[in-house]
């Protein structure tokens, strides 16, 4: 782990990126790195996202700003912009349901071809996917999802880039932190090495490629 | 008593303590007002939370503890947090007890649109699919009617939300259940006859000889 500015670290990002971005509605998301990530205006960014969060907070910037071009998310229902840019195919949005979407993340991240859900079954999520029945269930065969970038929101993080989350805002974070070739960290908190006890570690040190570091 | 209100009471008459419950968005949430005090049971927030608490009193709000619409709330002694992999697991394994979701549709059959109205309402399924197929018990919550028009309807139109069927369904004028696969009419809203309830129904109902009144 490396701690770098914010500065360095969005510079890394090229245009058209694939990147995973922590955070449900805009709780614990990495906001330094997505306004870094406005002010250099990296454009044709590839999201994968619990959801599109609300114009103004979260993710929701990038839309604004108009940097995204395609979107992987079980919701955007909550951001009009998001929307918009979906209905006039300014963004290509897949929608997926929840469960699936931090399954097949999770699969990425370790080491899996894909996951069976139930869910999905006999709706539209189910066109185009090989069903396949296992004791009778039938199930979907989900691919895995991995990133170029994880951009990933911890509570603590201490000087190795060991993380801890806080309450609701841990969500995608850990998630994503297995499932990129390229893990930047931003922290409320950071500590020194043994603040957070081993059994409390969440992420631990050696996924965490890059931490931004206090101003 | 409103509309929102019966329903809410009346879903909540399903919870017993020791349940974990997940409420979706709308008249769902509303459940939680009505659970009875000697009724212990556990909400689950799909963001990552068991053990839910009301809204904080003004300048108690965490920034970082809120429901999953990005709301504030608080959580109880005894709660847990864990990432969306945990929560889902738990919900499509088989791990809540009752979900109650909001709907647009419910078929005779029992089926469940609540997520798409094509060309007009996009806003992606969320967590719904996951919890109508994981679920063990699948309550929907829901005014009997939008528009004069009825919401418990013949055949789904709409895109479904799951292949599952729905176990109850709680409106403002009736519960309706599904045993053997059939829309069968249990309960009335206070008030109201079996014919009324009828003559407002697309589906066709199963009548038991005897249909009670809701006790809310």
């Amino acid at each position: 782990m490396k701690a770098i500015s914010v500065e360095e670290a969005v510079a890394k990002i090229p245009a058209g990126a694939s990147i995973m971005v922590g955070g449900f509605m805009g709780v614990g998301t990495p906001e330094r790195l997505l306004d870094e990530v406005v002010r250099q205006h990296k454009t044709g960014l590839a999201l994968i996202s619990n959801d599109a969060a609300i114009p103004g907070k979260g993710i929701g910037k990038l839309f604004d700003a108009g940097l995204v071009s395609s979107l992987t998310a079980s919701h955007i229902g909550l951001n009009p912009k998001a929307q918009q840019q979906m209905l006039a195919n300014q963004i290509a949005v897949d929608l997926i349901p929840q469960g699936t979407l931090v399954e097949r993340i999770r699969a990425g991240g370790c080491g899996l071809g894909g996951v069976l859900t139930p869910t999905g079954v006999g709706t539209t999520v189910a066109e185009g996917k090989r069903q396949i029945e296992i004791d009778g269930k039938a199930f979907l065969l989900e691919t895995a999802l991995r990133a170029q970038f994880a951009l990933v929101h911890a509570f603590l993080a201490d000087y190795l880039g060991n993380l801890s989350y806080a309450l609701t805002a841990r969500n995608f974070n850990p998630v994503i932190a297995m499932a990129a070739d390229t893990v930047i960290v931003t922290a409320e908190h950071i500590v020194p090495v043994g603040v957070i006890a081993p059994d409390h570690v969440v992420t631990p040190a050696p996924l965490v490629d890059y931490l931004i570091a206090n101003e | 008593m409103d509309a929102q209100e019966i329903i809410g009471r009346r879903v909540a008459r399903e919870l017993r303590t020791g349940h974990l419950v997940n409420l979706g968005i709308g008249i769902p949430t509303l459940v939680a007002n009505y659970v009875p005090s000697d009724i212990k049971v556990f909400f689950q927030s799909e963001n990552g939370l068991i053990g839910t608490g009301p809204i904080p009193e003004q300048g108690l709000a965490h920034p970082l503890l809120t429901d999953a619409g990005g709301r504030p709330i608080s959580a109880l002694p005894g709660a847990s947090t864990f990432d969306s992999a945990m929560s889902f697991g738990l919900i499509r394994g088989g791990h809540v007890d009752v979900t109650v979701l909001g709907g647009l549709q419910v078929d005779a059959e029992g089926r469940l649109a609540n997520w798409m109205i094509p060309g007009k309402m996009v806003p992606g399924m969320g967590g719904a699919m996951d919890l109508v197929s994981g679920a063990k018990r699948v309550i929907v919550a829901m005014q009997h009617a939008a528009r004069g028009k009825s919401k418990i309807v013949r055949k789904c139109t709409l895109p479904l939300t799951s292949s599952r069927t729905i176990d109850l369904v709680v409106t403002d004028i009736a519960v309706i259940g599904f045993p053997d696969g059939k829309a069968t009419l249990m309960e009335t809203a206070p008030g109201l006859t079996v014919a009324e309830v009828m003559a407002v129904t697309e589906a066709e109902l199963v009548i038991p000889d005897t249909v009670p009144e809701m006790t809310i």
